[in-house]
């Protein structure tokens, strides 16, 4: 056993050794590379890799042992070789270098420009990984934030610090939706310091062109910090992008006071990197062949955010996931549901009516929405209002199950007037246009008047009052 | 306690740890690792080598670091001061991690659990010379206004003569309240503060027969599908279904003594709201904040997965340990396949062989090993405690054939399924009344029908047997439309419909409609079986079914839930006397 002067001396080791170049390494598996005979390495630290044509990568600890280290490499191993290979352990963390000239900028997964104009300038150096805020110091969320788009702010209503996905799936009009929000929201009454900081992982160059596109257009683009790990870029970078993303978001919210919202798309793609580098490593699958500890990863990203109470900031996130092939219960859409405050479920079939947003607002939620609507927030009416139209719309499926039966025309009146108003709702509530920016009073006079399509007796989720003073105005 | 080095750390792989050099650890041993200190367990040993569960984010650990030995298992501390606080899941209170590292929890933190200086008003029952045996009650403590903590005699010590006991007054959880001699001339001195390994269950003189339900407020439950106190139940349910807010009700408005909430492995601004909310709460039946009856456990989702696992055990030895004293415990778990995760997530770490879907083949010992912790006992000092296992199941994909639902099922005696399709329709609580079911109706009759009159079991069965019969019924509508049917079935639909909003569905945001009491329940049940019998004698005699939907009354009574306040249900007898009445008035007119 060794004394306490060995320990200290083990410890002085360390601290010098960090940062020696080794050379040489033992195996090379897609983005894993093991080095053997090094000094104690830590867990989880950062290494730089060091390629034979002279290029810097860079990578983390991903097991450690007496005699060999495990490391995954974020940009990718091709041209690595054996013996000519080196690496340097940096004895700390993986970390980001945080400031607010990041806004603007269009950096990689891990945070270095993309852009041609210069490396970022990054002043407060931040752990990525990052760590969890105490379930005290949090701040419960009700601030409503306005998006514009009706069937969101009526029905699955965002909250400042919320995490609401959106579920969607391949050729849906998901990113159009994104842009939206991002461009229309605000929080009413406050001129807050807002800003977006937007992660794509895998996604394709068009996406991202859209996207950078779109806040050039209307003048955001500043207000933008873009995080793109592309399509063709080393699938291992995607891993790393969200965190780095996050980390930033924490800084502007957390340091800087600004309201940030983080968009991240497409977190199917982060699952599927993440299942490449367990199976890599022989790691015992779980659903699907996704890693058994997919729940906890996911969560390590969906829980950073939030409000702090004394803290002017808050992030919000909206997470945009792909179903493969349209089933909900995929385990990645299932865990992410486990874990947000709610989801946005987008349907084929609505799209396919020419609706815009195709937004299903049956399977939808938000579930902070109850805290942050009615008297004082948005309108005293609202929650009513958004329960009886919840209700309503709901019968008006099993109706349509029914006529597909029997028939509309066996129907009876009533049913037809169910008929009538579910049409109303989906055409003029639901439907509205990519430039089209409602206030939350137009978003609710357009659900009185579609209720008016129904007797007043039907509604019994709402109070004879609200009845007297909006149905049929 | 540092200077005990037990070994080495040979390997990292995330949360578990290879350490090589062992001699003396002790199976399930709290360790502490490197300078960090941080927390871990030992799971096992082997060959000189000990596999290490770390309790924190493991960032840094390096092959080579020192491992500390406690010369302890992970054991949770147990005194006056427990409750109205929050604690993660190896007990650390939140409040004071805050204090220490700010808003976001640093690594390496030790908090005792419970206030070691404070003072606390100590009364004693015993007296010099007297004869004690283990678990009896030694003195009392007013721990909140409600809750008044009764401090017991160690369980190691079988019997013993008190020769020194302390005069009521003012003293620390650490001060000596009373040393004993044991039967072999040994001396022991006994203080507030008690240590008890998590895993390990408390001992009581033998389990009882469950009789009492344990009261609610939601109608779905108490009225259909009762628990009993002791009992264990599982809601499982997809997300969005509504688990979480019946188990924040249920905590809010049942009518046991003590709440240990466990919010395992679930969002952080959830657990926010709890914190923030309960404290506002009052009970209805004792006028305090819900919070002076209820312990927190937060370890949310973000927080390390170790701890996620052992969060559970913390839980249930803190809410036996208030069983011990006498008192009535629900446990809420939300969520249990958080827990089972973290299982199969370490599990896969340790490289073990697994069964079913990952998880590990003792899964099913575990969930039965938890689930066994209830019961309605009668304890080491004689009196009786209960604790109520309130399990929270998220089946993937809402599925209820997957390894946790499928061995939770075996070990609950009580199933609360929660539907998808009614919480599409925002129908709330969403218990479907066709896939629940309660093995403890025997258990309760005899209770409820002491409370009703004698008539909550048959009016149970006359329900359930409608909303049966309505299955069908919707069947044939969905064919044929529902003119197709008389109106002597079409009235089963009506009354079955009106019977689910005006019942079954309840607003938990709502101050009148959120907690139902047993009297209210009965009533509202009465009235709504006399709707049918009436109505049916109606429809019968020619009366058109519209007629009779049409009636006031029946309005009335699809909003008593949000209307009739609880101290003023004659309300409700008023309205089934008019309902009576008037349905006999139309009928009337067609008999003639």
């Amino acid at each position: 056993m060794r004394t306490k002067a060995e320990t200290l001396l083990a410890q002085t080791d360390r601290r010098l050794l960090s940062g020696r170049e080794y050379r040489g390494v033992s195996r090379i598996d897609g983005p894993l590379v093991y080095m053997r005979n090094t000094h104690a390495v830590g867990f989880g630290e950062l290494v730089e890799i060091l390629a034979p044509d002279g290029s810097h990568r860079s990578g983390q600890v991903l097991d450690t042992s007496d005699d060999v280290v495990v490391v995954q490499v974020f940009e990718g191993t091709d041209g690595l070789t054996l013996p000519a290979t080196g690496m340097r352990f940096m004895g700390e963390p993986l970390t980001l270098g945080v400031s607010e000239q990041m806004l603007g900028r269009v950096m990689n997964g891990l945070g270095k420009s993309r852009d041609g104009s210069g490396t970022v300038q990054g002043f407060t150096q931040r752990e990525v990984n990052g760590e969890p805020i105490n379930p005290t110091a949090r701040e419960y969320p009700r601030d409503f934030i306005q998006t514009g788009i009706s069937v969101i702010d009526g029905m699955t209503t965002l909250i400042q610090g919320q995490k609401l996905p959106i579920f969607s799936g391949n050729g849906l009009d998901h990113n159009q939706l994104a842009a939206q929000i991002a461009r229309q929201a605000k929080v009413r009454g406050s001129s807050g310091d807002f800003c977006i900081v937007f992660a794509a992982m895998g996604v394709k160059y068009d996406v991202a062109r859209f996207f950078i596109d779109s806040f050039e257009e209307t003048g955001v683009l500043d207000n933008v910090a873009l995080f793109l790990s592309l399509a063709d870029d080393p699938s291992i970078e995607r891993t790393i992008t969200p965190k780095t993303a996050l980390t930033l978001a924490e800084y502007l919210a957390f340091d800087k006071g600004k309201q940030v919202l983080v968009i991240m798309t497409d977190m199917t793609n982060y699952c599927e990197s993440l299942r490449e580098i367990g199976t890599m490593r022989g790691e015992i699958p779980s659903r699907k062949g996704y890693p058994g500890y997919l729940y906890s990863n996911l969560a390590e990203i969906y829980e950073r955010s939030g409000k702090i109470s004394g803290r002017s900031g808050s992030i919000t996130q909206l997470p945009i996931l792909s179903m493969p092939n349209d089933d909900i219960s995929h385990p990645v859409p299932d865990l992410t549901g486990y874990i947000t405050e709610g989801q946005i479920v987008f349907e084929r079939g609505m799209q396919a009516r020419g609706i815009y947003p195709p937004i299903n607002c049956l399977p939808s939620l938000s579930r902070l929405m109850k805290d942050g609507i009615g008297e004082g927030m948005t309108r005293a009416d609202h929650p009513h209002l958004a329960n009886q139209l919840f209700a309503s719309y709901s019968h008006v499926k099993d109706v349509q199950n029914l006529a597909s039966v029997i028939g509309e025309e066996e129907l009876t009146t009533l049913d037809q007037q169910y008929l009538e108003f579910g049409s109303f709702f989906e055409k003029k509530f639901v439907n509205q246009g990519f430039d089209e920016d409602r206030s939350i009073e137009q978003t609710l006079d357009l659900g009185w008047e579609a209720l008016s399509k129904l007797p007043s007796e039907e509604l019994q989720r709402l109070t004879d009052e609200e009845i007297a003073q909006y149905y049929g105005k | 306690m540092k200077e005990r080095i037990i070994g080495r750390v040979k390997r990292v792989n995330g949360p578990i740890l290879i350490v090589k050099d062992i001699k003396d650890a002790m199976m399930m041993e709290l360790v502490r690792i490197g300078e960090q200190q941080l927390v871990g367990e030992v799971v096992k040993l082997y060959d000189g080598l000990a596999t290490v569960q770390v309790y924190e984010d493991a960032t840094g650990i390096c092959p080579g670091d020192n491992v500390y030995g406690s010369g302890m298992s992970l054991s949770v501390e147990l005194a006056p001061g427990l409750i109205g606080t929050i604690y993660d899941g190896i007990q650390r209170p939140l409040e004071q991690l805050m204090a220490a590292s700010g808003a976001f929890i640093s690594r390496g933190l030790t908090f005792d659990a419970v206030n070691h200086q404070k003072r606390w008003s100590f009364t004693p029952l015993i007296e010099t010379g007297a004869t004690v045996t283990a678990g009896q009650i030694l003195g009392t403590v007013q721990e909140t206004s409600r809750i008044e903590h009764r401090i017991l005699v160690p369980v190691h010590i079988k019997s013993a003569v008190v020769s020194e006991i302390v005069e009521a007054g003012e003293y620390t959880i650490e001060d000596i309240l009373a040393t004993v001699v044991l039967s072999n001339g040994h001396q022991e001195q006994i203080c507030m503060l008690q240590r008890w390994p998590i895993r390990l269950p408390r001992p009581v003189d033998k389990r009882l027969a469950l009789k009492q339900p344990l009261i609610t407020g939601l109608r779905v439950i108490d009225t259909l599908f009762p628990l009993a106190k002791g009992g264990t139940v599982a809601i499982p349910g997809g997300f969005g279904t509504g688990k979480t807010m019946t188990q924040h009700s249920i905590a809010q408005w049942c009518d046991a003594d003590i709440i240990v909430y466990i919010g395992c492995g679930e969002r952080g601004n959830e657990m926010t709201d709890v914190l923030k909310e309960f404290p506002l709460l009052i009970d209805p039946r004792t006028g305090h904040s819900l919070m002076e009856r209820t312990i927190l456990i937060a370890n949310t989702s973000n927080m390390p997965v170790s701890a996620r696992e052992a969060s559970i055990y913390t839980g249930i030895t803190m809410a036996e340990y208030y069983r011990d004293q006498g008192y009535h415990v629900a446990i809420m778990a939300d969520s249990t396949s958080r827990w089972a995760e973290a299982l199969r997530e370490l599990s896969g770490r340790m490289e073990e062989m697994p069964a079913e879907e990952g998880f590990p083949a003792y899964l099913p010992t575990r969930i039965a090993q938890f689930y066994e912790r209830a019961g309605f006992m009668k304890t080491l000092s004689g009196n009786s405690g209960s604790v109520s296992i309130i399990g929270a199941v998220s089946p993937p994909g809402g599925d209820f054939s997957e390894p946790v639902t499928q061995h939770t099922k075996r070990f609950v005696r009580c199933f609360w399924g929660l539907d998808r399709q009614l919480a599409s329709s925002r129908h709330y609580p969403a218990i479907s009344w066709l896939e629940s079911y309660s093995e403890y109706l025997g258990d309760v009759k005899q209770w409820w029908n002491d409370h009703s009159d004698g008539t909550w079991y048959q009016s149970r069965q006359k329900i359930m047997d409608l909303l049966q019969k309505e299955v069908r019924l919707q069947q044939i509508v969905k064919l044929v439309g529902p003119d197709a049917l008389p109106d002597t079935q079409n009235f089963i639909l009506e009354v079955c419909s009106l019977f689910k909003t005006a019942f079954l569905q309840q607003n938990a945001f709502d101050e009148v409609d959120r907690f139902c009491s047993v009297e209210k329940q009965v009533k509202m049940l009465s009235v709504i079986l006399a709707y049918y019998e009436k109505g049916l004698e109606a429809i019968t005699k020619g009366v058109p079914m519209v007629k009779i939907r049409r009636l006031k009354a029946v309005q009335e009574m699809a909003r008593m839930r949000l209307t009739v306040k609880g101290d003023e249900l004659e309300t409700i007898d008023r309205l089934q006397l008019r309902l009576e009445r008037s349905i006999d008035q139309i009928g009337g007119i067609y008999e003639n």
